[in-house]
Protein backbone atom coordinates (compact mmCIF):
# COMPACT_ATOMS: atom_id res chain seq x y z
CA UNK A 1 0.00 0.00 0.00
CA UNK A 2 1.51 2.98 -1.05
CA UNK A 3 0.10 6.75 -1.55
CA UNK A 4 -0.09 6.60 -5.08
CA UNK A 5 -2.21 3.71 -4.89
CA UNK A 6 -5.72 4.42 -6.13
CA UNK A 7 -8.95 2.39 -5.34
CA UNK A 8 -11.39 3.09 -8.01
CA UNK A 9 -14.86 2.23 -7.12
CA UNK A 10 -17.65 2.37 -9.51
CA UNK A 11 -21.02 2.82 -7.63
CA UNK A 12 -21.70 5.48 -4.79
CA UNK A 13 -24.42 3.61 -2.70
CA UNK A 14 -23.92 2.01 0.22
CA UNK A 15 -21.52 -0.35 -0.09
CA UNK A 16 -19.09 2.46 -2.07
CA UNK A 17 -19.73 5.15 0.49
CA UNK A 18 -18.74 2.43 3.05
CA UNK A 19 -15.59 1.05 0.95
CA UNK A 20 -14.45 4.12 1.50
CA UNK A 21 -14.85 4.99 4.57
CA UNK A 22 -13.41 1.90 5.86
CA UNK A 23 -10.60 2.47 3.71
CA UNK A 24 -9.82 5.51 5.77
CA UNK A 25 -10.52 3.90 8.86
CA UNK A 26 -8.24 1.25 8.42
CA UNK A 27 -5.27 3.63 7.07
CA UNK A 28 -5.33 3.72 3.61
CA UNK A 29 -3.28 6.64 2.39
CA UNK A 30 -3.75 6.66 -1.06
CA UNK A 31 -6.71 7.81 -3.65
CA UNK A 32 -10.27 7.01 -3.33
CA UNK A 33 -12.49 7.34 -6.23
CA UNK A 34 -16.56 6.92 -6.28
CA UNK A 35 -18.20 7.49 -9.45
CA UNK A 36 -21.92 6.88 -10.12
CA UNK A 37 -24.05 8.16 -12.30
CA UNK A 38 -26.47 9.71 -10.57
CA UNK A 39 -26.00 13.59 -10.06
CA UNK A 40 -27.44 13.29 -6.16
CA UNK A 41 -25.00 13.34 -2.77
CA UNK A 42 -24.74 9.49 -2.16
CA UNK A 43 -27.75 8.72 0.26
CA UNK A 44 -29.65 6.13 1.83
CA UNK A 45 -32.17 4.04 0.16
CA UNK A 46 -34.31 2.46 2.98
CA UNK A 47 -36.26 5.25 3.59
CA UNK A 48 -37.36 5.92 0.11
CA UNK A 49 -40.23 3.70 -0.19
CA UNK A 50 -41.40 4.35 3.26
CA UNK A 51 -41.00 7.49 4.97
CA UNK A 52 -39.97 9.45 2.57
CA UNK A 53 -42.72 8.71 0.29
CA UNK A 54 -45.37 10.20 2.50
CA UNK A 55 -43.31 13.39 2.31
CA UNK A 56 -42.64 14.22 6.21
CA UNK A 57 -38.76 14.09 5.02
CA UNK A 58 -38.05 16.55 1.88
CA UNK A 59 -34.36 15.59 1.46
CA UNK A 60 -32.95 12.34 1.26
CA UNK A 61 -31.20 10.70 4.27
CA UNK A 62 -27.39 11.45 3.17
CA UNK A 63 -24.96 8.94 3.40
CA UNK A 64 -22.20 11.41 4.04
CA UNK A 65 -22.45 14.75 4.80
CA UNK A 66 -21.22 16.98 1.72
CA UNK A 67 -18.14 18.15 3.50
CA UNK A 68 -17.09 14.51 4.33
CA UNK A 69 -15.54 13.79 1.17
CA UNK A 70 -13.18 16.50 0.90
CA UNK A 71 -12.45 15.79 4.80
CA UNK A 72 -11.35 12.87 3.86
CA UNK A 73 -9.62 12.67 0.79
CA UNK A 74 -12.43 11.07 -1.06
CA UNK A 75 -13.22 12.05 -4.80
CA UNK A 76 -16.67 11.50 -5.70
CA UNK A 77 -17.32 11.72 -8.96
CA UNK A 78 -21.38 12.04 -9.28
CA UNK A 79 -23.23 12.50 -12.44
CA UNK A 80 -20.74 10.25 -14.21
CA UNK A 81 -21.11 7.25 -16.01
CA UNK A 82 -18.54 4.53 -16.19
CA UNK A 83 -18.57 3.37 -20.02
CA UNK A 84 -15.98 0.76 -19.92
CA UNK A 85 -13.41 -0.76 -18.15
CA UNK A 86 -9.73 -1.74 -19.35
CA UNK A 87 -8.75 -4.49 -17.22
CA UNK A 88 -5.68 -4.40 -19.06
CA UNK A 89 -4.09 -1.02 -18.35
CA UNK A 90 -6.12 -1.04 -15.38
CA UNK A 91 -8.64 2.05 -16.44
CA UNK A 92 -11.92 2.92 -16.20
CA UNK A 93 -13.61 5.29 -18.92
CA UNK A 94 -15.75 7.77 -18.04
CA UNK A 95 -18.66 8.92 -20.79
CA UNK A 96 -16.85 12.32 -20.29
CA UNK A 97 -14.19 10.91 -22.60
CA UNK A 98 -11.88 10.47 -19.67
CA UNK A 99 -10.03 7.70 -17.91
CA UNK A 100 -9.29 6.84 -14.39
CA UNK A 101 -6.15 4.53 -13.31
CA UNK A 102 -6.62 2.54 -10.74
CA UNK A 103 -4.57 -0.16 -8.83
CA UNK A 104 -7.75 -1.68 -7.07
CA UNK A 105 -11.31 -1.48 -8.76
CA UNK A 106 -14.40 -2.86 -6.82
CA UNK A 107 -17.69 -3.17 -8.67
CA UNK A 108 -20.61 -1.87 -6.57
CA UNK A 109 -23.27 -0.59 -9.32
CA UNK A 110 -26.20 -2.55 -7.16
CA UNK A 111 -28.97 -3.54 -9.51
CA UNK A 112 -32.14 -2.06 -11.43
CA UNK A 113 -35.61 -2.67 -10.64
CA UNK A 114 -36.86 -5.17 -13.04
CA UNK A 115 -39.43 -3.87 -15.56
CA UNK A 116 -42.70 -5.44 -16.75
CA UNK A 117 -42.89 -5.49 -20.49
CA UNK A 118 -46.73 -6.35 -21.71
CA UNK A 119 -48.73 -3.76 -23.76
CA UNK A 120 -49.09 -0.43 -22.56
CA UNK A 121 -46.23 -0.49 -20.14
CA UNK A 122 -44.67 2.42 -21.09
CA UNK A 123 -47.99 4.28 -20.15
CA UNK A 124 -47.61 7.62 -18.04
CA UNK A 125 -48.59 6.65 -14.31
CA UNK A 126 -46.46 3.38 -14.31
CA UNK A 127 -43.58 3.70 -11.99
CA UNK A 128 -40.26 1.51 -10.44
CA UNK A 129 -39.40 2.58 -7.14
CA UNK A 130 -35.75 2.00 -6.28
CA UNK A 131 -33.77 4.89 -6.96
CA UNK A 132 -33.95 8.90 -4.86
CA UNK A 133 -35.29 9.95 -8.39
CA UNK A 134 -37.87 6.96 -8.66
CA UNK A 135 -39.11 7.99 -5.13
CA UNK A 136 -39.33 11.86 -5.53
CA UNK A 137 -41.16 10.82 -9.20
CA UNK A 138 -43.92 9.35 -7.04
CA UNK A 139 -44.63 11.92 -4.91
CA UNK A 140 -46.78 13.90 -6.61
CA UNK A 141 -48.87 10.97 -8.72
CA UNK A 142 -49.08 9.69 -4.90
CA UNK A 143 -50.70 12.85 -4.03
CA UNK A 144 -53.72 13.03 -6.61
CA UNK A 145 -54.73 9.37 -7.21
CA UNK A 146 -57.21 7.35 -5.99
CA UNK A 147 -56.16 4.07 -7.09
CA UNK A 148 -53.70 2.28 -7.09
CA UNK A 149 -52.48 -0.85 -8.13
CA UNK A 150 -49.11 -2.40 -7.13
CA UNK A 151 -47.67 -5.16 -8.92
CA UNK A 152 -45.42 -7.83 -7.08
CA UNK A 153 -45.96 -8.53 -3.48
CA UNK A 154 -42.39 -7.85 -2.19
CA UNK A 155 -40.62 -5.67 0.28
CA UNK A 156 -41.02 -2.58 -1.82
CA UNK A 157 -44.35 -3.71 -2.83
CA UNK A 158 -45.72 -3.99 0.23
CA UNK A 159 -43.69 -1.01 1.75
CA UNK A 160 -44.99 1.40 -1.12
CA UNK A 161 -48.56 -0.16 -0.30
CA UNK A 162 -48.79 0.89 2.97
CA UNK A 163 -47.67 4.23 2.08
CA UNK A 164 -50.26 4.52 -0.15
CA UNK A 165 -53.31 3.10 1.89
CA UNK A 166 -51.82 5.18 4.78
CA UNK A 167 -52.73 8.65 2.80
CA UNK A 168 -56.12 6.83 2.10
CA UNK A 169 -55.66 5.50 -1.20
CA UNK A 170 -57.69 2.48 -2.60
CA UNK A 171 -54.87 -0.12 -3.32
CA UNK A 172 -54.76 -3.44 -4.55
CA UNK A 173 -51.48 -5.69 -4.88
CA UNK A 174 -51.71 -8.10 -7.34
CA UNK A 175 -48.88 -11.32 -7.86
CA UNK A 176 -48.46 -14.05 -9.56
CA UNK A 177 -47.31 -16.40 -7.16
CA UNK A 178 -49.63 -17.64 -4.41
CA UNK A 179 -48.88 -15.86 -1.72
CA UNK A 180 -46.27 -11.96 -0.59
CA UNK A 181 -42.98 -12.09 0.05
CA UNK A 182 -42.42 -15.77 -1.57
CA UNK A 183 -38.62 -14.75 -1.32
CA UNK A 184 -37.93 -13.00 1.59
CA UNK A 185 -40.17 -14.94 4.67
CA UNK A 186 -41.84 -18.42 6.07
CA UNK A 187 -45.17 -18.24 4.46
CA UNK A 188 -46.87 -17.80 8.36
CA UNK A 189 -44.50 -14.57 8.22
CA UNK A 190 -45.88 -13.75 5.30
CA UNK A 191 -50.03 -14.57 6.00
CA UNK A 192 -49.38 -12.36 9.36
CA UNK A 193 -48.36 -9.36 7.54
CA UNK A 194 -50.59 -10.07 4.85
CA UNK A 195 -54.15 -10.52 7.07
CA UNK A 196 -53.00 -7.02 8.72
CA UNK A 197 -52.80 -5.30 5.77
CA UNK A 198 -55.76 -6.09 4.72
CA UNK A 199 -57.36 -5.28 8.02
CA UNK A 200 -56.42 -1.83 6.99
CA UNK A 201 -58.13 -1.84 4.22
CA UNK A 202 -55.30 -3.06 1.24
CA UNK A 203 -56.80 -5.33 -1.31
CA UNK A 204 -54.88 -8.55 -2.64
CA UNK A 205 -54.71 -10.84 -5.59
CA UNK A 206 -53.04 -13.93 -5.45
CA UNK A 207 -52.48 -16.20 -8.29
CA UNK A 208 -52.69 -13.21 -10.61
CA UNK A 209 -50.46 -12.05 -13.61
CA UNK A 210 -50.65 -8.61 -15.66
CA UNK A 211 -51.66 -9.38 -19.24
CA UNK A 212 -51.99 -5.53 -20.08
CA UNK A 213 -52.28 -1.87 -19.13
CA UNK A 214 -55.10 0.54 -20.92
CA UNK A 215 -55.18 4.12 -20.94
CA UNK A 216 -54.75 6.90 -23.56
CA UNK A 217 -51.47 8.71 -22.21
CA UNK A 218 -52.04 7.70 -18.60
CA UNK A 219 -52.89 4.23 -17.38
CA UNK A 220 -56.61 3.82 -16.51
CA UNK A 221 -56.96 0.06 -16.41
CA UNK A 222 -54.90 -3.03 -15.60
CA UNK A 223 -55.83 -5.81 -17.27
CA UNK A 224 -55.01 -9.10 -15.04
CA UNK A 225 -55.57 -12.70 -15.29
CA UNK A 226 -58.19 -12.52 -12.21
CA UNK A 227 -60.16 -9.77 -13.69
CA UNK A 228 -59.86 -6.26 -14.70
CA UNK A 229 -58.82 -2.93 -12.36
CA UNK A 230 -59.09 0.64 -12.46
CA UNK A 231 -56.16 2.60 -11.54
CA UNK A 232 -54.50 6.06 -11.81
CA UNK A 233 -50.92 4.97 -10.36
CA UNK A 234 -49.34 1.72 -11.17
CA UNK A 235 -46.37 0.80 -8.78
CA UNK A 236 -43.98 -2.29 -10.58
CA UNK A 237 -42.00 -3.86 -7.56
CA UNK A 238 -41.22 -7.35 -9.50
CA UNK A 239 -37.14 -7.22 -8.10
CA UNK A 240 -33.78 -6.36 -9.44
CA UNK A 241 -31.77 -7.20 -12.48
CA UNK A 242 -27.92 -6.43 -11.37
CA UNK A 243 -26.12 -4.44 -13.19
CA UNK A 244 -23.21 -6.06 -14.22
CA UNK A 245 -23.39 -5.08 -17.94
CA UNK A 246 -20.04 -3.37 -17.41
CA UNK A 247 -18.08 -6.22 -16.00
CA UNK A 248 -19.63 -8.56 -18.46
CA UNK A 249 -18.22 -6.33 -20.90
CA UNK A 250 -14.78 -6.42 -19.75
CA UNK A 251 -14.77 -10.46 -19.82
CA UNK A 252 -15.13 -10.95 -16.04
CA UNK A 253 -17.10 -14.03 -15.66
CA UNK A 254 -21.31 -12.92 -14.81
CA UNK A 255 -24.03 -15.49 -14.00
CA UNK A 256 -26.72 -13.83 -12.68
CA UNK A 257 -24.83 -10.84 -10.97
CA UNK A 258 -20.79 -10.78 -10.97
CA UNK A 259 -19.69 -13.92 -9.91
CA UNK A 260 -16.78 -13.73 -6.48
CA UNK A 261 -15.05 -16.04 -4.60
CA UNK A 262 -15.22 -16.78 -0.68
CA UNK A 263 -12.62 -13.02 -0.81
CA UNK A 264 -15.15 -11.41 -3.11
CA UNK A 265 -12.99 -10.85 -5.37
CA UNK A 266 -14.59 -11.66 -9.01
CA UNK A 267 -12.41 -13.37 -11.94
CA UNK A 268 -10.17 -10.85 -12.27
CA UNK A 269 -7.30 -10.76 -8.57
CA UNK A 270 -7.35 -6.95 -9.34
CA UNK A 271 -11.55 -6.38 -9.12
CA UNK A 272 -13.49 -7.23 -6.49
CA UNK A 273 -17.60 -6.54 -6.53
CA UNK A 274 -19.86 -6.62 -3.54
CA UNK A 275 -22.99 -5.44 -2.81
CA UNK A 276 -26.68 -6.38 -4.25
CA UNK A 277 -24.43 -7.39 -7.66
CA UNK A 278 -22.09 -10.03 -6.27
CA UNK A 279 -23.03 -13.33 -6.81
CA UNK A 280 -21.02 -16.40 -4.31
CA UNK A 281 -19.51 -18.54 -6.52
CA UNK A 282 -20.29 -21.31 -4.14
CA UNK A 283 -24.10 -20.48 -3.20
CA UNK A 284 -24.84 -19.46 -6.53
CA UNK A 285 -26.99 -16.56 -4.58
CA UNK A 286 -27.19 -12.84 -4.40
CA UNK A 287 -28.02 -10.98 -0.90
CA UNK A 288 -29.98 -7.69 -1.49
CA UNK A 289 -29.48 -5.52 1.48
CA UNK A 290 -28.00 -2.73 2.92
CA UNK A 291 -26.22 -4.68 5.69
CA UNK A 292 -25.03 -6.64 3.24
CA UNK A 293 -23.53 -3.91 1.00
CA UNK A 294 -21.92 -2.84 4.18
CA UNK A 295 -20.65 -5.52 5.79
CA UNK A 296 -18.76 -6.78 2.68
CA UNK A 297 -17.40 -3.30 2.22
CA UNK A 298 -15.83 -3.38 5.21
CA UNK A 299 -13.97 -6.50 4.51
CA UNK A 300 -13.05 -5.71 0.99
CA UNK A 301 -11.55 -2.19 3.34
CA UNK A 302 -9.52 -4.65 5.45
CA UNK A 303 -8.69 -7.13 3.06
CA UNK A 304 -7.14 -4.56 0.34
CA UNK A 305 -5.14 -2.68 3.49
CA UNK A 306 -3.89 -6.71 3.58
CA UNK A 307 -5.54 -6.67 7.63
CA UNK A 308 -7.43 -9.48 6.58
CA UNK A 309 -6.75 -12.78 4.47
CA UNK A 310 -9.67 -14.74 5.76
CA UNK A 311 -12.57 -15.86 3.63
CA UNK A 312 -15.63 -13.16 4.12
CA UNK A 313 -18.44 -14.72 6.22
CA UNK A 314 -21.42 -13.04 7.66
CA UNK A 315 -25.21 -13.64 9.24
CA UNK A 316 -27.32 -11.58 6.68
CA UNK A 317 -29.81 -9.36 8.04
CA UNK A 318 -32.93 -8.04 6.62
CA UNK A 319 -35.90 -5.12 7.89
CA UNK A 320 -39.16 -4.21 6.53
CA UNK A 321 -41.47 -1.47 7.90
CA UNK A 322 -44.58 -2.29 6.79
CA UNK A 323 -46.84 0.72 9.10
CA UNK A 324 -47.14 -0.42 12.36
CA UNK A 325 -45.41 -3.97 11.31
CA UNK A 326 -41.65 -4.14 12.23
CA UNK A 327 -39.91 -7.37 10.31
CA UNK A 328 -36.62 -7.94 11.48
CA UNK A 329 -34.75 -10.88 9.63
CA UNK A 330 -31.55 -12.84 10.68
CA UNK A 331 -30.19 -15.83 8.95
CA UNK A 332 -31.10 -17.29 6.19
CA UNK A 333 -34.32 -19.50 6.60
CA UNK A 334 -34.79 -21.69 2.94
CA UNK A 335 -32.59 -24.60 4.33
CA UNK A 336 -34.98 -24.75 7.49
CA UNK A 337 -36.16 -28.43 7.89
CA UNK A 338 -38.11 -27.36 11.56
CA UNK A 339 -39.18 -24.47 12.82
CA UNK A 340 -40.62 -23.29 15.78
CA UNK A 341 -43.24 -20.26 16.58
CA UNK A 342 -42.84 -18.00 19.63
CA UNK A 343 -45.57 -16.06 20.30
CA UNK A 344 -49.01 -14.86 18.77
CA UNK A 345 -49.21 -14.68 14.55
CA UNK A 346 -52.12 -11.97 15.50
CA UNK A 347 -49.48 -9.77 17.87
CA UNK A 348 -45.98 -10.04 17.98
CA UNK A 349 -44.37 -13.03 17.24
CA UNK A 350 -41.13 -14.58 16.06
CA UNK A 351 -40.09 -17.74 14.06
CA UNK A 352 -37.38 -19.35 14.92
CA UNK A 353 -36.15 -22.07 11.66
CA UNK A 354 -33.82 -24.91 12.52
CA UNK A 355 -31.52 -27.11 10.62
CA UNK A 356 -31.59 -30.39 12.84
CA UNK A 357 -30.82 -28.76 16.08
CA UNK A 358 -29.13 -25.72 15.42
CA UNK A 359 -30.50 -22.11 14.79
CA UNK A 360 -30.47 -20.43 11.22
CA UNK A 361 -32.70 -17.98 11.60
CA UNK A 362 -35.45 -15.82 13.21
CA UNK A 363 -38.15 -13.75 11.82
CA UNK A 364 -39.87 -11.71 13.89
CA UNK A 365 -42.54 -9.24 13.97
CA UNK A 366 -42.77 -6.81 16.32
CA UNK A 367 -40.38 -8.20 18.51
CA UNK A 368 -37.04 -6.16 18.88
CA UNK A 369 -35.80 -8.04 21.42
CA UNK A 370 -35.73 -11.45 19.68
CA UNK A 371 -34.25 -10.51 16.68
CA UNK A 372 -31.50 -8.94 18.30
CA UNK A 373 -31.25 -12.31 20.75
CA UNK A 374 -31.33 -14.09 17.42
CA UNK A 375 -28.76 -12.00 15.93
CA UNK A 376 -26.21 -12.14 18.73
CA UNK A 377 -26.81 -16.18 18.93
CA UNK A 378 -25.68 -15.84 15.77
CA UNK A 379 -23.16 -13.62 14.62
CA UNK A 380 -20.94 -15.43 17.85
CA UNK A 381 -21.10 -18.76 16.19
CA UNK A 382 -19.83 -17.48 13.25
CA UNK A 383 -16.89 -15.97 14.99
CA UNK A 384 -15.96 -18.95 17.01
CA UNK A 385 -16.44 -21.25 13.61
CA UNK B 1 -33.07 27.36 15.44
CA UNK B 2 -32.29 24.17 17.36
CA UNK B 3 -29.18 23.48 18.06
CA UNK B 4 -27.34 19.61 18.85
CA UNK B 5 -24.09 19.74 20.76
CA UNK B 6 -22.35 15.94 20.02
CA UNK B 7 -20.01 15.25 22.89
CA UNK B 8 -17.42 12.49 21.16
CA UNK B 9 -15.67 10.01 23.67
CA UNK B 10 -12.46 11.93 23.50
CA UNK B 11 -14.23 14.74 25.33
CA UNK B 12 -14.51 17.11 21.76
CA UNK B 13 -17.09 18.77 21.31
CA UNK B 14 -19.15 20.21 18.17
CA UNK B 15 -22.52 21.60 18.15
CA UNK B 16 -24.86 22.35 14.96
CA UNK B 17 -27.47 24.48 14.21
CA UNK B 18 -30.96 22.19 12.79
CA UNK B 19 -33.94 22.60 11.16
CA UNK B 20 -37.06 21.91 12.45
CA UNK B 21 -37.47 17.81 12.06
CA UNK B 22 -34.20 17.43 12.27
CA UNK B 23 -33.29 14.06 13.86
CA UNK B 24 -30.12 13.67 15.90
CA UNK B 25 -29.14 10.84 13.51
CA UNK B 26 -29.72 12.71 10.73
CA UNK B 27 -27.55 15.67 11.66
CA UNK B 28 -25.50 13.90 12.89
CA UNK B 29 -24.45 12.22 9.22
CA UNK B 30 -24.98 15.77 7.36
CA UNK B 31 -22.77 16.85 9.52
CA UNK B 32 -19.82 14.68 9.59
CA UNK B 33 -19.89 13.32 13.19
CA UNK B 34 -17.98 10.59 13.62
CA UNK B 35 -20.10 7.58 15.70
CA UNK B 36 -23.21 7.78 14.69
CA UNK B 37 -24.52 5.12 11.88
CA UNK B 38 -28.02 5.05 11.10
CA UNK B 39 -28.00 1.72 8.61
CA UNK B 40 -31.31 1.37 8.62
CA UNK B 41 -31.95 5.26 8.04
CA UNK B 42 -34.13 6.17 10.82
CA UNK B 43 -35.93 3.78 11.58
CA UNK B 44 -35.32 2.65 15.19
CA UNK B 45 -34.21 -1.12 13.31
CA UNK B 46 -30.21 -1.47 13.85
CA UNK B 47 -29.35 0.66 16.88
CA UNK B 48 -26.47 2.02 15.43
CA UNK B 49 -27.60 5.66 16.30
CA UNK B 50 -27.28 5.45 20.15
CA UNK B 51 -26.49 8.02 22.33
CA UNK B 52 -26.50 9.32 25.65
CA UNK B 53 -28.48 12.52 26.37
CA UNK B 54 -26.63 15.01 28.50
CA UNK B 55 -28.37 18.42 29.73
CA UNK B 56 -31.57 17.43 28.65
CA UNK B 57 -35.31 19.66 28.67
CA UNK B 58 -37.55 16.90 28.92
CA UNK B 59 -37.91 14.47 26.76
CA UNK B 60 -40.91 12.35 24.98
CA UNK B 61 -41.39 9.10 26.20
CA UNK B 62 -39.54 6.20 24.98
CA UNK B 63 -41.34 4.33 22.50
CA UNK B 64 -41.59 0.51 22.51
CA UNK B 65 -39.60 -0.59 19.37
CA UNK B 66 -37.05 1.64 20.46
CA UNK B 67 -37.05 0.37 24.74
CA UNK B 68 -35.80 -2.61 23.23
CA UNK B 69 -33.87 -1.96 20.44
CA UNK B 70 -31.87 -0.28 23.73
CA UNK B 71 -31.55 -2.96 25.11
CA UNK B 72 -29.13 -4.45 22.45
CA UNK B 73 -26.88 -1.54 22.05
CA UNK B 74 -23.14 -2.31 21.25
CA UNK B 75 -22.20 -0.14 23.68
CA UNK B 76 -23.68 -0.34 27.45
CA UNK B 77 -27.21 0.84 28.09
CA UNK B 78 -27.26 3.90 30.60
CA UNK B 79 -31.08 3.69 31.59
CA UNK B 80 -31.44 7.09 32.16
CA UNK B 81 -29.61 8.46 29.48
CA UNK B 82 -29.38 5.90 26.52
CA UNK B 83 -31.96 7.13 22.99
CA UNK B 84 -32.06 6.37 19.62
CA UNK B 85 -30.67 9.46 17.67
CA UNK B 86 -32.84 8.54 14.65
CA UNK B 87 -35.88 9.24 17.66
CA UNK B 88 -35.17 12.38 18.75
CA UNK B 89 -36.41 15.61 16.60
CA UNK B 90 -35.52 18.99 16.62
CA UNK B 91 -38.16 21.26 17.40
CA UNK B 92 -40.50 19.01 18.76
CA UNK B 93 -38.57 17.25 20.74
CA UNK B 94 -35.96 19.90 22.04
CA UNK B 95 -34.67 23.11 21.08
CA UNK B 96 -31.23 22.67 22.55
CA UNK B 97 -29.89 19.28 23.14
CA UNK B 98 -26.35 17.77 24.31
CA UNK B 99 -25.58 13.88 23.67
CA UNK B 100 -22.86 12.20 23.91
CA UNK B 101 -21.60 9.59 21.40
CA UNK B 102 -20.89 6.11 22.53
CA UNK B 103 -17.43 4.31 21.73
CA UNK B 104 -19.06 1.59 19.83
CA UNK B 105 -21.92 1.34 17.54
CA UNK B 106 -21.54 -2.19 16.10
Amino acid sequence: MTLDETVACIGAGHAGVQLAESLRTEGFAGRIVLIDEQEHLPYSRPPLSKEFMTGTEMAPLPLKGASWYAAHDVTLHTGTRATSIDRERRRVHLEDGSALGWNHLVLAQGARARTLDVPGSTLAGIHTLRTLNDAKGLRAPLARSNRVVVVGAGFIGLEFACAARATGLDVTVVDPAGRALARSVSSVTAAALVSRLEAAGTHFSFETSVLAFQGEDHVRRVLTSNGDLDADLVVIGIGVVPRDELAHEAGLEVDGGIVVDSALLTSDPNITAVGDLAVSSSTGARTECVQNAADQARYVAQRIVGKTAEQYAHVPRFWSHLGPNRLQIVGTWTGSDNSELAGNPDGAFSIRHYRGSSLIAVESVNQPREHMQARKALESRLSVA
Amino acid sequence: MPTITYRQPDGSTLSVAVSDGTSVMRAALENDIRGIIGECGGQAMCATCHVYVGSTPELPPIAEEEQEMLECTAAPRDPARSRLGCQLKAGSDFEAIEVEIPARQV
